[in-house]
Formats: C-alpha cells, sequence, structure tokens
C-alpha cells in the first residue's frame, strides 16, 4: 500500500495550455544557434561533392589556406588519422567516414571541411579547396543497384545489396497454395524527409589533457548513436560530453543525423586548434541530412472469395541511400513485429533487403518504416476489395483483430495489448459522415466527375525495443553479438530546500510539449500544480541519467518517458511519506498529498507543509526517520518487460505499445487541373490514455499534414547522374495552411496494458496512415491500380491518359524558329526524373561545310564558340583545358573544363564535348554535330546529352533544359557567324555577348 | 547559403544609380525588393561587387495614370499596385493576376519592375505586361528609351536591359472599353511559380491569350474571334508552338494540358 495525492480533478488528461508556447511565441526561445559561443570560437562551411559517384584523385588545400580569415582546413586523411568509421547495423566490409575518403558516393557528401573565423570567410575559401574528381557511373533505382551488374558502391561488399533476409511465420506457403484467390501489387515509395524549420547546429571543442570532446548541438537521440559517434573518435562514451539547447525547432527524427557532423566538428575543432560552430543551411539540409529510404516493396496476399485474408507475403526493398547509417536499416526492422498490420491473418512470409545506391543516406524521419510499409498492405487491402469485387470497407472490417482478442501476440511478434478496432472504426463512420460522403460520390460520378473514397486501418507502433533492430541480423550473428533489447527511459524528480520540485526527463522534446505533460504527471502525484513544477529537458551526458534508448523519436514520450517520470515521482512522494508519518506519528501508508500540504487521511485538519516536509531532507538530515536517506532526488529508469529479444525464429516484439488508427479519405480531382482536393479527411484514434488531449490532436494535425505532403507534394527527386534536384523549399513542396485541411479527429481510449500511464504513441500514426488513405481515395476516384506519391497533377494526367493530340501543322517552335521540335514521346506520360536531358536541333549557317568544319577544329576559334571561354589550352590533340563562364541572365558561374573533339569525319560529323566543374557543380555534355551542305552554305544539326550536378541542379532544376538549350543554340549561332568571319558580337544583341565583353573576350 | 563579399549603396535619388554603374561597372546589381535577387545571392548564383538598392528612392515610387496607361515606377512594390482602389477599373488583369503572386508578405516587398527585370518565365507581372502589349521604359545616364514588352523579354532570365541601364517604368495600357480580362493559374501550391498561367484579353473582334510558364517567356497570340471547334485547333496549336519541356515537377504533356484547358476556360466564355 502507498502514500496517495487527493486529487479532485486529475491534470493528466486536461488539455492543459503549453508552458513551452510563451517564450517562443514572443521570440525568446533559445535554439542551439541563439547559444553564446566562447570567445575565439571558428566557424565552418562544408564542401560537398557535386557528383553523385566519383573517386577523389586529390584534394589542395593550399589556396582555401591562404584565403583572409582561415584556420584550418580538415580533409578525409585528417578523419583518417583521428577517427574511425562508423559502426553499421549489419556485418558487411563497408566504411562510412564522417568525411570522404578516397571516394564520394552522393551528391552533397562532405569532401572537406573549411574552418575560418566567419562563415562569410569559410564559404569564400570553400571555392578555393581544389578537388580532382574522376567521375564514375552513378546508380540511383533501387531495383538497378540490387542487380549483379549494377555498378557497385563499396567494392569490399562486392555487391550493393548490403542485407537480404528471409522470413516465415505460420504456414505461408500452404495458405498460398490453398487460397481461393491471390492479389498482388508493386509499390514504389518515394524518398521524402520531414523537414524540421531549424537545421542542424554543432559547436564542437576538443579539449586539451584527453578530456575528449564537448559539444553543444540539437542532436536529439536515440543515444545508442552517442556510442557510434564515441566509437568513430576513438574514445569512450565518458569523453563525449553532448549538451543540448533549451529549444529546438523541430525534429521529426531527422535530427538524428546531427550525429555523423557531430564526429565532423569533432575533428575539425582538434584540427583547428578551437571550438567551431557549424550552422546547416537549407541547402545542405535538402541535399544531405537525411530523409526516409525510398521502398520498392512487392505484396502478395492469399484470400477467400469473402475478403478473409489467409496470408501476407512481402518482398521489400529499401534503398539507404550510399551508406547504413546507424540506426539504419531500421527503417525496415520497425515495424517488423506488426507486418500483419491491424488484422488477424497469422500466415507470413518477408524478404527483406536492404539496398544502397548513390543517394544521401537515410535516416530517421517521423513515421519510420510505417508509411512505406502500410502504403503496400493498405494498398493491397484496395486492391483485394477492388479485385473481389467487395466494399473495401468491408474487407477491412472482416479482417480486423477481434476486440476479445487481446492482449494479442501477432505472428511475428508484436503484443498489441488493448484496442476495440471494430468500434474505433465505427465511431469514424459515424462521426465523420460516411454516408454523407458516399452520397457525394455518387452524386459526383453521376456529372462525371472524379470523386474517390479511401479508408485505412493500422496500427501504430511506439517505444521501439531496441531488439528489433537486431532482426536485421542472423540468428547466428545475433548470438555473436549479444542480446540486445529494451526501451529504456529515465526520469529524474528533484525537490530542492525550499520544496520547489525540478524534474529531467532523456526525451529532449522537439516542440511536443514534453514539459508540460511532465508537470501535469508530477503535480498530480504530490498534490501540487504544474506550475509549481519546472521541467528541464536539456539533456547533459555527463549530468543526466540516460541509456542508450534516451531521445526523441519512435513516439516513446507518452508511454514511456511520461511513465517514467510519474515513477521517480512516486518514489519522492514514498519518501516524504516516510519523513511526514514520522512527524504526524502515523504510517505512511495513511499520509495524503493535495493543494501543497500533507497529512494523515485519519487527521487532514493536522496538516505539514509540502515544503518543509522537503526542506528537512536538505537542512535537518538528522530528524530523518531511521533509513531515510538524505537529500530527495529521485531518478528511475523503466523498460517494458515485453520488450525482449528477438527470438531464435525471429519473433519480435518489436515496440512497447501498439494504438490504432482508422482513416476516411475523401477526394476530388479536378478535370481541369489535375489536381487532388481532399473534401473530407476523419482520422479515428486509439492512443489509450491521452495525458494531454489538446497536445494529443496537435500531434495528429501535424503528422497529417506531413502526411499529405507526402501522399500530394514531396519527393527527393534525383536525376539518373545521380545529381540531386530538390535544394530549396521552391522544389521540394511542404504543405502550407492553405494546403491543409482540417481533419475530423475521432478518438476513443482503451489504456495500454504495457505503459505505466496507460499511454500509447501516437506521434506518427497519420505520417504512416495518411499517404495510403489519400492514394486509396485517388485511386477510388481514377479507377486505377498503379498509384505512386506524390500524386502531382502530372502524374494523375498521366494516369487518367488524356490525349494529347499533335498539332494540325507543323509549328514553329518557340518564339524562336531555328530549333526543331523535340522528340516528345519519352515525356509523354510523367515528368522527368532528372536533369540529364537530351536536345536535337539544327542551325543553318552561312559558310560551306569545309569552312565550319575547320573553324571547329582551330584553337583559336574554338576558343570563341566555346560559350564564356576566358582561356584554352590544347593538352594533347583534340584535348583542350579551357577555363569558361557558363550562365543564363545574370546567373553564370566559372568552370574548370576539359574539352574533347572525337570521331572526326571530316568534313560531316564530329563528336564535341566538354566536362566541368565550378563552385556550383559540375556539368558534362556532349553530342554528334553533323553538318550537310546546303543551298546557302551548311545545315549544322547536333544530338546532344547534358547533365549537371551539384548546387545548379538542386535550386535551378526548372530552368536547366530551357537554359541548356539556350546556351548550346548559341554556341552553334556563334560558330556559323565565326566560320562566314561575321563579326561579333553584335552590339547589345543580348546578355550573352554583353557578358563575353565585359570578360574581355572579342570575337 | 552567405553571399560573397560586395558593396551596397543605398541611392535616394535615380541618377545616383548611374554615379554607382559607373564605380562598378557592369558587376553593379540594382536591389528593388529583392525577393529573387536576395535568394540568388545566397546561392552565390549571382557574385556582383556591388548591390545598388533604389527601394527607397521616393521618384522611383510611383504608380500613377499617365497617356493611357498605368505607369509603375521602379521602387514601387507589388502591394502598392495590388490595394490600389482603382485598379480594377484602370487595369483589370493585374487586378486578377496580382494575388497569385507568391504570397503577400512577398508582394510588400516584391517590386513590379524587379520582377520584369528578372524575367522568370513563369512570373505573373511579365505575362500581363506582354499580354497587354505594354512597355517598359529603360533609363541611362544618356537618356530613356521605351520598349515594347515584346521587344524587352528576350529569353529565360534575359532581357534588352543594356550596360548603363535600369528598368525605370513599366507601362501597363489602360482597360480598354468592351474588352474583357481573365487570368488563371496552376500551380503545386499556392503561391508558388506557376506551372501554366493564362492571361486573356477578350474584344468584340479578337482575342489575345498570353501564356507563362511553358517557353522561356512569356508568349501571347492574337487571334480573330472564332467558332468554338476552330478555338480548340487554335489552342492545341499553340500548346504545342510554345516547346514545353519537362523538369521534375511537371511534364511537358501535362503543360500543353494546362494551355489547352486553362485556355479553353478563359476564352470559351467570350466566343459569340
Amino acid at each position: 500500500m502507498r502514500s496517495e495525492a487527493v486529487v479532485d480533478v486529475p491534470h493528466l488528461g486536461r488539455p492543459a495550455t503549453r508552458v513551452e508556447d510563451a517564450p517562443l511565441l514572443q521570440g525568446r526561445g533559445v535554439y542551439a544557434d541563439d547559444a553564446g559561443v566562447k570567445p575565439g570560437t571558428l566557424h565552418a562551411a562544408i564542401l560537398r561533392s557535386p557528383h553523385g559517384h566519383a573517386d577523389i584523385l586529390a584534394i589542395d588545400t593550399t589556396a582555401a589556406l591562404a584565403q583572409p580569415g582561415v584556420h584550418a582546413v580538415l580533409t578525409g586523411a585528417d578523419v583518417k588519422l583521428w577517427g574511425a568509421p562508423f559502426a553499421v547495423g549489419v556485418r558487411q566490409p563497408m566504411e562510412h567516414w564522417c568525411l570522404a575518403v578516397d571516394r564520394v558516393r552522393y551528391v552533397g557528401e562532405p569532401v572537406a571541411v573549411v574552418v575560418a573565423e566567419d562563415r562569410y570567410q569559410a564559404e569564400d575559401a570553400l571555392d578555393h579547396v581544389k578537388v580532382d574528381y574522376q567521375p564514375l557511373p552513378a546508380v540511383v533505382d533501387p531495383e538497378q543497384a540490387a542487380r549483379e551488374d549494377s555498378v557497385t558502391l563499396h567494392a569490399a561488399v562486392g555487391s550493393n545489396v548490403v542485407s537480404d533476409r528471409h522470413f516465415s511465420y505460420g504456414d505461408p506457403a500452404s495458405a498460398f497454395a490453398t487460397s481461393d484467390r491471390r492479389v498482388s501489387l508493386k509499390i514504389r515509395y518515394p524518398r521524402n524527409s520531414t523537414t524540421p524549420i531549424e537545421c542542424f547546429v554543432v559547436v564542437a571543442e576538443y579539449l586539451a589533457g584527453g578530456q575528449g570532446y564537448d559539444v553543444l548541438s540539437n542532436f536529439l537521440g536515440p543515444f545508442a548513436v552517442h556510442t557510434v559517434v564515441a566509437r568513430a573518435l576513438k574514445i569512450n562514451g565518458a569523453r563525449l560530453r553532448l549538451r543540448f539547447a533549451r529549444d529546438s525547432g523541430g525534429s521529426f527524427g531527422v535530427k538524428q543525423s546531427v550525429s555523423t557532423y557531430i564526429a565532423l566538428l569533432c575533428l575539425a575543432s582538434r584540427k583547428a586548434r578551437a571550438p567551431v560552430k557549424w550552422v546547416e543551411d537549407r541547402y545542405e539540409h535538402l541535399t544531405a541530412a537525411g530523409c526516409a529510404p525510398n521502398r520498392v516493396t512487392t505484396i502478395e496476399a492469399a484470400v477467400r472469395s469473402d475478403g478473409e485474408l489467409l496470408a501476407l507475403r512481402y518482398d521489400q526493398l529499401d534503398d539507404c541511400g550510399a551508406y547504413l547509417r546507424a540506426p539504419e536499416p531500421a527503417t525496415l526492422y520497425r515495424m517488423h513485429g506488426n507486418l500483419t498490420g491491424a488484422y488477424r491473418v497469422r500466415n507470413l512470409e518477408v524478404r527483406n533487403r536492404v539496398v544502397l545506391t548513390n543517394k544521401t543516406p537515410s535516416s530517421l524521419v517521423r513515421g519510420f518504416g510505417g508509411p512505406q510499409m502500410y502504403f503496400a498492405l493498405e494498398r493491397l487491402m484496395q486492391r483485394i476489395a477492388v479485385e473481389l469485387e467487395l466494399d473495401p470497407l468491408d474487407v477491412i472490417r472482416r479482417n480486423l483483430i477481434e476486440a476479445s482478442s487481446f492482449p494479442y501476440r501477432a505472428p511475428a511478434g508484436a503484443m498489441i495489448g488493448s484496442g476495440n478496432y471494430q468500434k474505433s472504426v465505427a465511431l469514424a463512420v459515424e462521426r465523420g459522415g460516411l454516408n454523407e460522403l458516399l452520397e457525394r460520390r455518387a452524386a459526383a460520378r453521376r456529372e462525371g466527375r472524379l470523386y474517390g473514397i479511401g479508408y485505412t486501418a493500422i496500427v501504430e507502433p511506439s517505444i521501439s525495443n531496441m531488439g528489433y533492430i537486431t532482426t536485421a541480423m542472423t540468428v547466428g550473428d545475433r548470438a555473436k553479438s549479444g542480446p540486445k533489447n529494451g526501451a529504456i527511459t529515465a526520469a529524474t524528480v528533484n525537490v530542492e530546500p525550499l520544496g520547489g520540485v525540478s524534474v529531467i526527463i532523456d526525451s529532449l522534446p522537439a516542440g511536443q510539449g514534453h514539459r508540460t505533460v511532465a508537470a501535469q504527471v508530477v503535480a498530480d502525484v504530490l498534490g501540487l500544480c504544474p506550475d509549481d513544477i519546472i521541467v528541464n529537458a536539456e539533456l547533459d551526458t555527463q549530468k543526466d541519467a540516460w541509456s542508450i534508448a534516451a531521445g526523441n523519436y519512435s513516439s516513446r514520450f507518452a508511454g514511456a518517458t511520461a511513465g517514467a517520470v510519474h515513477l521517480a515521482a512516486l518514489k519522492v512522494r514514498d519518501k516524504m511519506a516516510r519523513i511526514a508519518a514520522n512527524l504526524l506519528q502515523t504510517s505512511p501508508e495513511s499520509i495524503r498529498f493535495a493543494h501543497g500540504q500533507i497529512f494523515a487521511y485519519e487527521d487532514p485538519e493536522h496538516r505539514l507543509k509540502f515544503h518543509r516536509v522537503a526542506g528537512a531532507t536538505h537542512w535537518a538530515p538528522g530528524t530523518l526517520p531511521a533509513g531515510v536517506s538524505p537529500g530527495l532526488r529521485e531518478t528511475v529508469f523503466w523498460t517494458p518487460p515485453e520488450a525482449a529479444a528477438p527470438d531464435e525464429h525471429d519473433v519480435i516484439n518489436s515496440s512497447a505499445a501498439h494504438g490504432f488508427i482508422f482513416d476516411i479519405c475523401a477526394v476530388e480531382i479536378d478535370r481541369t487541373t489535375e489536381q487532388v482536393r481532399i473534401d473530407r479527411y476523419v482520422t479515428s484514434h486509439d492512443a489509450g490514455r491521452l495525458l494531454n488531449p489538446a497536445l494529443a490532436d496537435g500531434q495528429i494535425r501535424g503528422g497529417f499534414a506531413q502526411g499529405l505532403g507526402a501522399a500530394l507534394l514531396e519527393e527527393l527527386s534525383y536525376g539518373a547522374d545521380g545529381s540531386f534536384l530538390c535544394g530549396t523549399f521552391a522544389d521540394y513542396l511542404v504543405p502550407t495552411a492553405w494546403e491543409v485541411p482540417d481533419p475530423v479527429i475521432v478518438h476513443l481510449e482503451t489504456p495500454s496494458p504495457y505503459t505505466p500511464l496507460g499511454a500509447k504513441g501516437l506521434g506518427e500514426g497519420n505520417n504512416m496512415s495518411t499517404p495510403v488513405c489519400i492514394a486509396n481515395a485517388a485511386a477510388d476516384a481514377l479507377g486505377v491500380a498503379d498509384v505512386q506519391l506524390p500524386l502531382t497533377p502530372a502524374r494523375i494526367h498521366a494516369l487518367l491518359a488524356v490525349p494529347d493530340p499533335p498539332p494540325s501543322k507543323v509549328v514553329a517552335l518557340g518564339p524562336r524558329s531555328q530549333v526543331q521540335a523535340p522528340t516528345e514521346q519519352a515525356d509523354a506520360t510523367a515528368p522527368r526524373a532528372g536533369p540529364g536531358f537530351s536536345m536535337q536541333g539544327s542551325i543553318d549557317l552561312a559558310a560551306p561545310p569545309d569552312r565550319v568544319y575547320a573553324t571547329l577544329l582551330d584553337p583559336t576559334a574554338l576558343a570563341k564558340v566555346v560559350p564564356g571561354c576566358h582561356s584554352l589550352r590544347q593538352v594533347a590533340e583534340n584535348r583542350y583545358e579551357a577555363e569558361v563562364t557558363i550562365g543564363v541572365g545574370v546567373v553564370r558561374t566559372r568552370y574548370r573544363a576539359h574539352i574533347t573533339l572525337s570521331d572526326l569525319d571530316p568534313p560531316s560529323a564530329l563528336s564535341l564535348s566538354g566536362r566541368g566543374i565550378s563552385p556550383l557543380g559540375s556539368a558534362e555534355g556532349g553530342g554528334r554535330v553533323r553538318l550537310a551542305a546546303t543551298a546557302t552554305g551548311t545545315r549544322l544539326s547536333y544530338d546532344y546529352t547534358v547533365s549537371v550536378s551539384g548546387k545548379i541542379a538542386a535550386v535551378g532544376a526548372r530552368m536547366l533544359e530551357g537554359a541548356a538549350k539556350m546556351i548550346l543554340r548559341q554556341m552553334f549561332e556563334r560558330l556559323g557567324r565565326l566560320a562566314v568571319g561575321q563579326e561579333l558580337p553584335p552590339p547589345r544583341a543580348s546578355w550573352w555577348q554583353r557578358l563575353l565583353a565585359w570578360l574581355g573576350v572579342r570575337a | 547559403m552567405k553571399p560573397v563579399r560586395l558593396d551596397y549603396v543605398r541611392i535616394e535619388h535615380a541618377e545616383e544609380i548611374f554615379d554607382a554603374f559607373e564605380a562598378y561597372g557592369a558587376d553593379a546589381r540594382i536591389l528593388a525588393g529583392g525577393q529573387s535577387l536576395m535568394a540568388m545571392l545566397n546561392f552565390r548564383l549571382i557574385q556582383p561587387q556591388a548591390l545598388v538598392d533604389l527601394s527607397r528612392c521616393a521618384e522611383l515610387d510611383y504608380v500613377r495614370v499617365d497617356n493611357g496607361h498605368l505607369c509603375i515606377g521602379a521602387a514601387a512594390t507589388q502591394a502598392s499596385v495590388e490595394w490600389r482602389t482603382t485598379l480594377a477599373t484602370e487595369v483589370p488583369l493585374l487586378k486578377l493576376a496580382l494575388p497569385f503572386i507568391a504570397h503577400f508578405q512577398i508582394r510588400n516587398r516584391g517590386t513590379v519592375c524587379g520582377s520584369i527585370a528578372h524575367a522568370d518565365p513563369s512570373a505573373e507581372i511579365p505575362l500581363c505586361l506582354s499580354t497587354l502589349g505594354g512597355e517598359v521604359i529603360l533609363r541611362s545616364r544618356e537618356g530613356r528609351r521605351t520598349l515594347q514588352a515584346t521587344d524587352f523579354f528576350t529569353g529565360m532570365l534575359t532581357t534588352a536591359i543594356a550596360a548603363g541601364e535600369f528598368v525605370e517604368e513599366a507601362r501597363f495600357p489602360l482597360a480598354t472599353a468592351g474588352c474583357r480580362y481573365a487570368f488563371d493559374e496552376v500551380a503545386l501550391r499556392r503561391g508558388d511559380f506557376a506551372i501554366v498561367a493564362v492571361a486573356a484579353c477578350l474584344s468584340d473582334t479578337q482575342i489575345t491569350l498570353g501564356v507563362g510558364g511553358v517557353a522561356d517567356r512569356a508568349v501571347r497570340k492574337t487571334w480573330p474571334r472564332m467558332a468554338q471547334a476552330d478555338l480548340e485547333t487554335a489552342l492545341n496549336d499553340f500548346a504545342w508552338e510554345l516547346g514545353a519541356q519537362s523538369d521534375n515537377h511537371a511534364s511537358a504533356a501535362y503543360r500543353r494540358h494546362l494551355v489547352r484547358t486553362l485556355g479553353h476556360k478563359l476564352l470559351a466564355g467570350g466566343l459569340g
């Protein structure tokens, strides 16, 4: 029996206003970038690879070091000397260093760090670090990368598939063999992210005397990664002190990837012999911070003709980018225990492969594995209904786990403690007005409009069992490395000498309101008001209680951390009850806490003030009863006992709690713009006990907005050459308030038996359910099976197969009439994947072919033909090195270029190619030039391929093709004029000639 | 994402611009609202020696009617035009188009002449100017010259501005009696760069359609009034003439579709 708090109305469960808001709304938040730095702190800028795949032949830092204010330049050689590669979650011989060593494998990979007195100087000096790259073929498509004949990223592994595991639960083979029907679907889930407003910040200091490193950053866990960073720095964890700022401008998991930069900046500080600060900018973030892996899944179901699921078979290929960065391949395994979703199907077969490609390494992203997995499963459920001519809602209902089955052990291991899925569905149908939506759909379809309704039922896991990641290893490998499990959380409740209560938590909030809820929890236990309690979430790894599962991820706060806070507060209360019982001459069990006072329930008039009892532990330890220690500070480490390691059959309870979501989405697709409009979105949640309903709804709205972004707008696009195309928020489109409707939110609360307060996490559910629910609605509206996200209007245009009638006559193309119509067949169905594009055209020149040909072979003339050529030096026959400035309008950049003439066939054809690198990235172009005699001279026709990578591709993708065409056309126009001996340039003809004039180039 | 080191010159009188041009040559850039320029500077896509800020030059901050045109000075913001109470009767097309430009915060700083000088192929203001047959006044130390919009815009981000000149004024023809105007665009989000933007002007005798976001600049086409079936053909031919390209947000085929469907939406009502 225990002491109690007498609570009229508990604070927990109230929609309390967030204590975090007032300072943030007044601009008084303290983010990592706002925290002051020591005098003498230097600033870093990072040189990044413009290539998707290239060998680094040489790095010359001499010129950069000579720039004003530059103190040091860190390169791969330093990192090899002082550091070690990051530990990897699968047993494979691949090395991932915090700075590229010998080879770059994705656009944006750090290649060098310039440390200077301010960021401006550091960025200025970046342009002076000379890196010689030997570009290599890149692979960006996961299926292509998985093939044996693919370009390989890590030679020592010998394959891009770094993990390939098979699992079987129940008897899937028999179920498939005997089922009435099979329904299958192949899906490609795109690469996307959940972009926090605040980018990464690291302030790192190398401490003298072997004391290690002191770091302030906005890394938010999981703290298993702390050990990865410490090992990469070749120190023990105690010597890596990580500290955190009070506020964080969002994480959504992505902040986990600060970790690689912590190692990088620690070494930069070591080299510069000073503290070093680095703030990631948006371009760096979008390019290289990390993102959710894209995934190709083939999913198949064995079903009875009435829609009963008999077995599921997944073949998942997760594309983790260029390196497997800890905790990957966790995205693929986070959902492992609950791969059967909300359904009672018992037979499951899984093949999981992890493939590496020339893209940014994946990382934690809100939803973590759920969006990819449920996109496959819930699209399949819709397809089962379509193919069996059943109602999709009936197919879901038929297969839901029964309310009487809880606690329910899913075949792959998830222990689902509670729920009433049928009731959650019924609430959504009723409060969401499904009947009205069905009527709207019928009416719209009568009018020929495109209206559809989608449903999604999912289980939302929370509080990750750290052991699930080891499911990626074979049973044998797991035995070698020892069992891993648990979801440890730590909380400390401290009462100071005046009776003030402070709480320390290990969850590092990024805007969720953890401090508000923790205060509500403690207030109820100690009979205080939340205002009496201060919560500190600025974890300091050298001072505070933490373990490897600490951090802000896997929706672990409400279920785990708030529970640990509750348990720590109980320990404080028990201790105070013993002291009070001694003073009141009663038993501790009789002691009650209420309204800041302590009393015995049998004598409520005789009261002690809370601060007097607490004060005794500080001011008068001699008065404490026997066995009560001085001080009043209690720390609790808690882990759910159910979070066991995977067993020898790969059964794993991958998360401690499992909530439930059922969503209904109604969309209309406009036939003119082919855009998706959400007519209504209904989302029904069972997250167990709601600790603060206002914050819960905030989580749901935020997850819904991000899910909607994933469904309709967001994709981190790459070109086939590995170039990255979304370096700004004008290219990577995040929904704004305008695009996000307000969802109808419905709650059912069935408390979790596995968490101290009965709460289940709900922070990620809509990231998992919303993308596929919108896709199901769109599939219903369009009547198609293959729906790929994001559902941009161009994709819908292709799905609708709207006719693209040819012109009625030969049309003049564009404002100028010299270019032939490009071949359009290739792009008729979908947007192109990248900036590698081909261009054909022709131009009539008033000189005979042999003169045009001779002009091209003449270096002096070539220097005038090549755009913006400052200098041209012959290095071999028909091979040149040149300095050229190329651009469009005012946007221009200087390239170091190699130009080659080859396959000469005078005077009718030759190949002209160029490859160059500039501070804005790399460019490569080449093709065949053909000359044919005409009555008036020569018709020059060209067939060119151009690819552009680096910053210019990442921020200018919208205009790249047009710009390249313009530059090429101008080049051949110049050739023509030069061949006939016309003087160049005519006055005021174009920006181009003006540019050349400024540069002193005279034709 | 920091600009290169550069000088910042704030001018109070238009003549001072030419002093800066003389001091810095072609490496001086005019800063007006900075809504495109600042991003390009921070990405180091442009690396000028100096910025010449005319945003506080009172003599360039005007919006007035003169000689059949709405004349907008170089320092006038888009918001100052948008909120002009008489705009709907003066230049109804601008009244319709301005709300599509990004977000109001951007229009509060962005200038009309800055958008014209920047010559983004997707921008709304150059599209309106081209569709209406407006003019641009370029001023240099030596004097002024007036260019038709079609002569001013020469390509993607490319104009006829010569060394030593700046865009002093944009001139939008006032509404013609009996003409009707329409504007529409499709962007992936409200306020984004248009995938396709269309502006139309319909009179008793002819129809004019301007299209932005497809070719390397806004392009306009004028037809005599015609029958519905002919319009479909004309729009389809126009859609192809614009030479649409694909990028990572939209395919060329989708752009052609939008030229047809948005063009139809704007023009069909005006057919007799």
